[in-house]
Formats: C-alpha cells, structure tokens, sequence
C-alpha cells in the first residue's frame, strides 16, 4: 500500500507539471493547446537523447527548450498564419509525430544503462531519493510560475486572456503573449515528460497520448476541491488536483478496476466538471418552467 | 499635437455594401485642447476615432501625433501613447484580474521601457495606486486585491479612466464612456473626467450624445456628418451657442436637421 502511495505521489508531482501547464494556456490565456501530447513526447525523446549521451541534469533544460519550440511553432500557425487556435495545436502535435520518431531513433527506448537524475539521487543513499529530485524541481517551477504572473509580461499574458477586448486597445501584443505562453506551457510540459522517461528509465511514442485531458482532468480537480483565487492560490490548487488525481488513479487500480478503463473514466470527470455548470443552469431553468406550468394549471 | 492630413476610408469597396465612412477628412488639434464630438449614428464619429487609435489603416491620408507619421504603426504601438474608453464598462479592465493587477499592468506597460517584462510594481506604486483610487471617492482603495468583475459599471469605467491616465497619455479618446451609465454615476464619472483631463492637460476628444455637455464641456466642439466635419467651432463663437443654436447651424451647413433620436432625446432632459 505504502509503495502504492508513494508511486502516486511521485506521479503526482511530475504530471503536476502538466496541469501546470494547461493552467498557463487553458485557464489563463483561455487557448486549449493541442500541442500538449505532443510536447511530451517530444520531451521525453529529447532527454532520452541526452541521458544516453550521459548528461541526465543537462536533458532537462534540452527537453524545456524542445518543447518550447513545439510551442512556438503552434504559437506561429495562430498568430502570424490565421490557422484556428485548436487546429493549430493539432496539426503542431501531428508532425510532432514524425520529430520524435526521429530523435528517438526508434518507437521506443530505455536508459537502463544510461544515467539517469533518479540514479544520481540514489547514490545520496538517501530512502525517498525520489521525492528528492521531483519535490524540489516541481516547487521551484511553480514559485517561479507565481511570481512570472506577477510580472509585467505576466500581467500581460493574463490580461491577453481575460478580456480580448481590453487587449485590443491596449499597448498589449496579443501575438507576442500567446506565443510566449504556449512555449512556456510547452516547455513544462517536455519537462515532465523529461522526468517521465528518467523515472521509468523507458519511454515509447505513446506515453503522450491524452496528456492534455489527463491535464485538465487534474487541473479541473483541482479548481473544483480548493477553489480558485489568487494566481498563488491557483497553483498550489493546481498542485492539490493533480496528486489527488493520482491517487483516485490509484486507487481506482488497487480496487482491480482495469487499467484501460481509466482513460474512460477520465473523460468522464472532464465533461462533468466542464459541464456542470451548464447542467446546473439547465436544471434551475426546467425547475423554474415547472413551477410556472403548475401556477397556471 | 494630433493631425489628420485628408484621411478616406472605404469599407468593403467593390461590393454591394461599400461604404465611404470617412472622406477627406483633415483635423488638427492643439496640446491640451478638449474637443467633443457630435454627430448622428453613422456619421463617422467612431470611424475616425478608429482611424487615430489605429484599428484600421486608412485608405488614403496620413495620421501624426505629436510630429511623428503614425498612418502605418499598428494599434498596439499606438496605445502606448493614446488612452482610449469605450461606451461598454465591460472593455476597459481585465475581471478576473484585482484591481490592483488591473493598475500595475497599466502602470508599468506605460511606465518602464520596452524591455523590462519582468517589472513589477513597487511599494510606493502600491501606495501611489491607493492614494489615486481614493481619489475617485468610490471606496475602492479597500478592495484592491478584490477582481474587478465584482465592480460595477460605474466603479469600472473610473478605474478604466483612472488606468488609462495614471501616466498621462499624449492623447485620449472617449468614445461615449458616459453613456452606458446610470445619471448619477455618469455625471460623476464625467466630472472625474474633466478633472484628470486638466491635471494632466492631457489633449482629448470626446464623443457625446448630449449636446448641452458637448458645449459645455472642453474648448471647441466637431459636428459629424457623413464621414466629414460639418462643424467646427470654439472661442467666442462656441460661448455664445446653445444647443438650439448648435442645430441650426448644422441644419443651415449641411441642408438638412440633425436625425438622432438619442441627440433629440438628451435635448430634452437638458
């Protein structure tokens, strides 16, 4: 059980990153990026790359600037060339298909004998040497993410997509917002998938598949159970949602329910937090319809 | 300060619909100077306002503010220099964001230079944001960390103003800002306005409905017609206009009375 948890934990934290990243482009430039499963592929295929060239440290900072590129070419196609936001991440995540086959080398890989930022933590002899790498790198990025927000630029971005009206006669770059974000949001993504491929020491081309609704899943989870507010307090319910995801994923597997049934049930915790207040309006409104009918029967 | 050198504009020419919005136009205007707009729907009273804020690129002509040719620059360029309100309360500020977010983003884009992204705002622009909120007498100085999507429409259209002046802009355009309000809060705003406005000597122009405030308010008053100036007048000769004289001038200088049911309207209430 013990061992249960803590894998959940340790998943928690590193899939924290993405649902980082969905808060920067989902909740906070209100773009669903598209990119996402592609980017993390993308990442783990790049600091796979660099482990086995025996730099485990150095692929994380490879793998952030691969995906902020992926980010920037979605960015691109919606800024400069007029393709739909959605469409754009699509199209970015399809060829990103044929770049990480590439850079794998192949449609899977291991770093059994590579080096890897879990393998060095376990030389401290230190028991919860993973947690040791991934607490203090998840922290840090969402301490840095905080206080980005608060920056100029950061007001900027949130600004960007907050109120398009607002941007449009303001001095606010609408072009130059979206494209940092999304290669911001991209380059956490390729981060995690990074701290995916070294803590499984493998990875293959389908570890990104429904990356960004396991994301939002997360993201919604954790909105939903510690509410929303200031930027800071977003993250760290950002934080909450997604160890809490993992958990429920968990346990939901120590309750034997199959493992392919989780995506399914995902999907369904994402329509009803997205949709719950479309229902709840829906509901109000027949109550309201009833109660008139029955006043004038 | 602001020159528009014979400025035409033509929306969807060729087709059907084509539209002459502004033709000819030419306007200068002196620093400091506050000029309010009048003119019927469709007179080109937004148009040209969109033609100095740069949401379009004219046709024909060139734009200058403050000597340098802005015809080409795009809108985001230009707003560092012009401040702009609209009629909706809704498109000034950012609701999710606090109002004190709201005011550092405005502060340091027109503060800091181009390139300190990673600004942010000080203790004494903290205290410096309260003490000009507590100005507008509305209480929102205690509420800075609250969003401002919990404002009203008045409270929000004030802290849009107050955005768009906290660094004085070379130029600021007011498109109805007034309008969507209610007597009482519209009044207070415009007074708000005017106060700003001649602190900060800041060059503006106004569109209004409300003829009495057209003449009342500011130096010198344009009456728009069909995508041209019918009317231009200031100095004595505005001092001595009412606001029955205004519509007979127009009548007398276009050939026709003045069709606005809001113009006629707010006439009423004068």
């Amino acid at each position: 059980m013990l061992t249960v948890l803590s894998s959940a934990v340790e998943n928690g934290l590193i899939y924290a990153l993405v649902a980082l990243a969905l808060y920067l482009s989902y909740t906070t430039l209100n773009i669903a990026d598209m990119t996402t499963d592609g980017s993390f592929t993308l990442g783990c295929a790049a600091a796979a790359v660099v482990c086995l060239a025996g730099h485990p440290v150095l692929a994380l900072p490879a793998a952030m600037t691969a995906g902020a590129a992926a980010g920037g070419v979605t960015a691109l196609l919606q800024t400069k060339l007029g393709v739909p936001s959605i469409l754009a991440g699509i199209i970015t995540n399809f060829g990103l298909y044929s770049v990480n086959l590439t850079i794998m080398g192949g449609a899977n890989v291991n770093l059994f004998k590579a080096p890897t930022v879990f393998k060095l933590a376990k030389s401290t002899g230190f028991e919860g040497y993973k947690l040791l790498v991934l607490v203090p790198v998840v922290l840090v990025v969402a301490v840095l993410l905080v206080l980005f927000l608060g920056t100029r630029l950061g007001l900027s971005l949130r600004a960007t997509g907050d109120n398009p009206d607002m941007i449009r006669a303001s001095s606010i770059n609408p072009a130059f917002t979206i494209t940092v974000g999304l290669c911001l949001a991209n380059a956490l993504t390729a981060l995690a998938g990074a701290l995916v491929v070294q803590y499984g020491s493998s990875g293959d081309m389908s570890l990104g598949v429904g990356m960004v609704v396991m994301g939002l899943a997360s993201l919604i989870i954790g909105q939903a159970v510690f509410g929303r507010g200031s930027v800071a307090r977003d993250v760290a319910a950002v934080l909450g949602g997604s160890l809490l995801y993992r958990l429920i994923f968990a346990l939901a597997l120590e309750c034997s329910v199959p493992a392919a049934y989780m995506k399914l049930l995902t999907a369904l915790i994402v329509v009803l937090a997205i949709s719950a207040p479309t229902i709840r309006k829906n509901m109000l409104l027949q109550r309201r319809k009833r109660a008139a009918q029955k006043g004038v029967g | 300060m602001l020159c528009l050198d014979h400025v035409s504009k033509t929306f969807s020419p060729g087709t059907v619909n084509e539209r002459k919005v502004l033709c000819d136009l030419s306007l200068q205007l002196e620093k400091g100077e506050f000029v309010t707009v009048v003119g019927s729907n469709g007179a080109g009273k937004s148009t040209l306002f969109n033609a100095i804020a740069g949401a379009f690129i004219p046709d024909e002509g060139r734009v200058l503010l403050d000597g340098q040719d802005i015809t080409f620059l795009p809108e985001h360029r230009r707003s560092r220099q012009i401040g702009r309100l609209f009629q909706d309360p809704m498109r000034g500020t950012a609701p999710n964001m606090t109002i004190q977010e709201n005011l550092a983003l405005a502060y340091l884009r027109a503060t800091k230079s181009t390139r300190a992204w990673f600004s942010r705002p000080s203790k004494p622009d903290k205290s410096m944001f309260r003490d000009r909120l507590a100005m507008l007498d509305m209480g929102l100085e205690d509420r800075m960390n609250q969003p401002v999507g919990l404002l009203s429409g008045g409270q929000r259209q004030a802290l849009t103003l107050l955005m768009a002046t906290l660094t004085p802009p070379k130029l600021l355009l007011l498109d109805e800002h007034t309008a969507a309000l209610d007597p009482a809060t519209a009044e207070k705003v415009l007074e708000l306005t005017r106060k700003s406005v001649a602190e900060h000597q800041i060059t503006t122009l106004m569109i209004t409905h409300n003829l009495s405030s057209a003449l009342t308010l500011g130096s010198r008053t344009l009456m728009m017609d069909g995508g041209r100036i019918a009317l231009d007048v200031a100095g004595e000769e505005r001092a001595g206009l009412t606001v029955d004289g205004l519509l007979d001038r127009f009548c007398h200088d276009t050939g026709r009375a003045l069709d606005d049911d809001r113009v006629l309207l707010s006439r009423q209430t004068v």
